[in-house]
């Protein structure tokens, strides 16, 4: 009988998902635009002070990563749940973490790899340097598919509720504390010449914790939506 | 063969069904009626394993769904009330990543073919689905049953927003499916014109 090894799933659900995104392009610039926009308002609004962009750089550019993440999570999972392609991709028979993983990383390559992309660029116009950029970069590169993981569990427990864009905020927001901490805390610390290492250990300990238990815990809010 | 024991259901505090006890074997169609609201579509994705029941067991081959998990969803295609298509991408595209994912061939011509099967032809296979009629797009969600190679198939409502022609190729299709030894559990309204023998009758009352 006909059943799909678990890579022929996985790449079936990032493909369509990659697929849809090519077909909504606005709504994949919207998330960079945004990014753009608010990181380039900062410098205007606070003064050309070198020292004072530097120090509020790393802080500023991660929180609008976080937030260009939390505009795109209603994208995740609504449009599949009112068109019955998540029914269909339940009965997927292989696990639904694992399905789940290649939404959350369709997501994440839309969403979040543009920021982590545009980094360096965005960075200059706060004064960091050539090693605070690559540690900006390379947190946000660990940061942001942590964020993608969890904000998908708060994306999937709202599913089909009324205002569920407020509730997802209110409940993800103290999830992405930690990674805000140690995320703008590595390029401080980088600027400040103490070291980066611990705040990216940590940072890398909360993208394996996101991967160990977000799918798992998503899957079953989405198999609860479902009901 | 799959059955059901004393199986029971409900939407939120209301009781839909319950006591539910029926066999579907190998080569017979089980047609679920009963008026708006009596539970209908519940009780198909109870026994795909989309809702969990009140009470009762569901067994496939003698084996409760509920261990078999993985397993009974190999085994099975849904149509549900929803299309389950995107109306971005062209019926090939939905056809052919639907295909992928539940692990049937995907190949174009065998897409083409398909799709063709439910009466969709060029240029139809290469515009978005958004453009199609409601009719052309069931066809679209239907045409995923010539690319099953799966025993059992739930159907729910499959001859809404069909023609005539359309509810043809399907019925032909259905026939052909339990002459296989398929089995199909469909709720619908409509009598299917399908030999008497092969058809049973479940109606659902609270």
């Amino acid at each position: 009988m006909s059943q799909p090894s678990m890579s022929e799933a996985l790449r079936g659900v990032v493909r369509r998902d990659l697929l849809l995104a090519m077909r909504h392009r606005s709504d994949v610039a919207m998330s960079v635009f945004f990014v753009v926009i608010v990181a380039s308002l900062f410098p205007l609004g606070v003064g050309p002070e070198a020292a004072v962009l530097r120090t509020i750089g790393p802080g500023v550019l991660w929180v609008t990563a976080l937030l260009a993440c939390l505009l795109s999570l209603g994208r995740l999972f609504t449009a599949d749940y009112l068109d019955g392609v998540l029914e269909q991709t339940a009965l997927i028979p292989q696990s639904l973490a694992v399905l789940v993983i290649g939404k959350v990383f369709a997501h994440w390559v839309v969403s979040g790899l543009p920021v982590v992309l545009l980094s360096p660029l965005l960075g200059l116009q706060f004064g960091l340097g050539g090693e605070s950029l690559g540690v900006l970069t390379l947190s946000l590169l660990l940061g942001t598919p942590t964020l993608s993981m969890i904000g998908a569990i708060g994306a999937a427990l709202t599913l089909g509720l009324r205002g569920s864009g407020l509730l997802v905020a209110l409940l993800v927001l103290p999830l992405f504390v930690p990674v805000l901490i140690f995320g703008a805390g590595a390029v401080t610390s980088s600027l400040s010449g103490v070291g980066s290492e611990a705040n990216l250990s940590l940072l890398g300990a909360c993208f394996v914790l996101s991967l160990t238990f977000a799918p798992w815990a998503t899957a079953v809010a989405l198999r609860i939506a479902l009901e | 063969m799959l059955q059901t024991v004393t199986l029971s259901g409900s939407r939120g505090q209301r009781q839909l069904f319950s006591d539910v006890s029926v066999t579907v074997k190998p080569g017979t169609l089980l047609a679920v009626a009963g008026e708006n609201g009596s539970g209908k579509t519940s009780f198909l994705r109870i026994l795909c394993g989309l809702l969990s029941p009140d009470g009762g067991t569901i067994l496939w081959q003698g084996k409760n769904i509920r261990q078999l998990k993985e397993l009974y969803s190999s085994q099975l295609t849904y149509i549900g009330h929803l299309n389950g298509i995107k109306d971005d991408l062209t019926p090939i595209e939905n056809l052919t990543l639907s295909a992928c994912l539940a692990g049937d061939d995907s190949s174009r011509t065998i897409v083409q073919k398909a799709l063709e099967s439910v009466g969709l032809v060029r240029p139809i296979h290469l515009l978005p689905t958004r453009v199609l009629s409601q009719g052309q797009k069931r066809r679209v969600a239907l045409a995923r049953l010539w690319l099953s190679t799966r025993p059992l198939w739930f159907l729910d409502e499959p001859f809404a927003s069909l023609d005539a022609a359309a509810t043809n190729y399907l019925t032909q299709r259905l026939h052909s499916h339990l002459c296989n030894g398929g089995m199909v559990v469909v709720s619908t309204h409509q009598d299917i014109a399908l030999p008497t023998d092969s058809i049973q009758h479940l109606r659902l009352t609270r």
